[in-house]
């Protein structure tokens, strides 16, 4: 066995391997959107009091989102004669970018990280501002109305709701006095399973993020029976498939990790006493999960807001309390609480 | 390595610039620009100031370049694929032209001469120390000035109502 452990020291010694690994981390995240995917088809049938799939691959229509994914492969590629095929065909790699890039410095445990960034927040929150560009080049390229306005409609609700996102976790960084992602969890380790003193950003951040990623109550962009599912109404198959629905699937997932990470206490368990590292991933990932599970309820149990009252809600509620909110942060720090 | 990649980055960027210029449709023009920033980020990377490098893709890339297309969208970008164009070219490369003379002269007379020591990199703590220590002033400044550009805008937009 020593040769073998020796062959396993040389090799994750090679800068290049060390590379292909982390780079084969980006690869679980199509199979986690399928899993995530199927997840919220069951729990939204089960909120409507319905059963949801129940035949693809026999066990409770397990298959679901993988049979979906074959069929969307199959698919004509429609690109609209109006269109600007270049931009088009552009739109899919800027929002998967914009999704995935995120995941680089989300640590799972302190050594489970791809790279811990000096400035892993920021870069954070500057990688998935990316998409934004991605939707606006969808519904411009598209040469629909519909589309144009779906795109307006995202543009601005993203925008509007970055700032409070920022803000609330310029708070945590506060906290933390660090923008490195594993700094600032083990700046949580006094309070373990939530990050009291940030209860009023834990908030903010929640609700920013869900606009962020255009889920109900915030989903007025794609509202499907007004504007077809906005800036993608022209996208088909694959194209479809990876620009809107997959993306939007590890947006939603990274957001529920970067919330986890800031305000859950990330990798470290419930209570002190369950500290011991080969569980710390099992951790995060059931934080996570909650987080995605409570956001997939909050989805069918709110109705959808008004353009207008949306945008007052970002400009004239959530910003002047995240503002606030960093005060009080402020306040915190000069105190032996933080 | 550096020199290889600022090459690849570089070359990239200029075609991005010319086409800039060049492209007869504003929002591909828009598009190219996005380019250009997103390549100045890259080389702000590579110099070892990640954090000016992030700040750029945050706020050029998050929120100029978006804004940019958000307002020609609003207003002028017929959708598909329509030619504009402006006439006024002598006027654009003189601007153009002064702009680049004088940033190249006050780069020049800033960092002439200064080498990058690779061996040690620039971390957020001391651009922050530094940013709110000797540079408090020119910081102040610049909010200042933002925040006046800021009341203006909102001031003309509410002029028409």
């Amino acid at each position: 066995m020593p040769d073998l452990l020796q062959l396993l020291e040389t090799l994750l010694a090679n800068p290049w391997v060390i590379l292909g690994i982390k780079l084969s981390v980006l690869l679980i995240l199509l199979p986690a959107t399928l899993v995530v995917g199927y997840v919220e088809l069951k729990v939204m049938a089960h909120i409507q009091h319905r059963l949801g799939p129940m035949y693809p691959g026999g066990f409770h229509g397990w298959a679901q989102t993988l049979a979906d994914g074959i069929k969307f492969i199959q698919k004509e590629d429609i690109i609209p004669r109006a269109a600007d095929r270049m931009v088009f065909a552009a739109v899919p790699f800027l929002t998967m970018m914009g999704a995935a890039l995120a995941f680089v410095v989300i640590p799972v445990g302190p050594q489970w990280i791809i790279e811990d960034l000096e400035v892993g927040i920021f870069y954070a929150l500057a990688v998935s501002s990316i998409g934004v560009i991605g939707v606006l080049m969808a519904g411009w390229a598209s040469a629909n109305k519909y589309s144009l306005v779906g795109a307006l409609r995202m543009a601005g609700q993203l925008i509007a709701y970055e700032l409070p996102l920022v803000l609330a976790a310029a708070a945590v960084v506060m906290q933390a006095g660090s923008m490195s992602m594993v700094d600032i969890v083990e700046s949580q380790r006094p309070f373990w399973l939530f990050n009291w003193p940030q209860g009023l950003s834990f908030v903010i951040f929640m609700v920013a993020a869900t606009a962020e990623v255009v889920r109900p109550p915030f989903d007025m962009p794609i509202a499907e029976a007004e504007i077809i599912t906005g800036a993608f109404t022209e996208y088909s198959g694959m194209r479809f498939a990876f620009g809107l629905f997959a993306a939007e699937y590890i947006a939603f997932i990274a957001l529920s990790a970067l919330a986890t990470t800031l305000f859950l206490g990330g990798y470290l368990p419930p209570i002190p006493a369950l500290d011991w590292e080969p569980l710390r991933p099992l951790w995060f990932l059931l934080k996570t999960s909650s987080i995605l599970f409570v956001l997939m309820w909050v989805r069918w149990t709110y109705p959808r807001l008004r353009e207008d009252q949306l945008q007052r809600f970002a400009w004239k509620v959530l910003v002047p309390l995240s503002l606030a909110n960093i005060f009080f942060v402020g306040a915190l720090k000069l105190t032996p609480i933080i | 390595m550096h020199q290889y990649v600022f090459v690849v980055i570089g070359v990239l960027m200029a075609i991005a610039a010319v086409r800039l210029v060049t492209t007869k449709n504003v929002v591909h023009g828009a598009l190219y620009l996005l380019m250009v920033l997103a390549g100045a980020a890259a080389i702000f990377i590579l110099l070892l100031a990640e954090f000016v490098g992030w700040v750029q893709v945050l706020l050029y890339i998050g929120a100029v370049v978006v804004l940019l297309l958000f307002g020609l969208m609003l207003t002028r970008a017929p959708i598909g694929r329509t030619a504009l164009d402006n006439q006024s070219r002598a006027l654009a490369a003189l601007v153009a032209g002064a702009i680049f003379a004088m940033t190249s002269m006050v780069l020049v007379r800033a960092f002439d001469g200064q080498m990058i020591d690779f061996s040690q990199t620039l971390t957020v703590r001391t651009l922050g120390g530094v940013l709110f220590t000797k540079y408090v002033l020119p910081f102040e400044v610049v909010s200042v000035l933002l925040l006046a550009a800021l009341v203006g805008a909102v001031v003309l937009a509410k002029r028409d109502e």
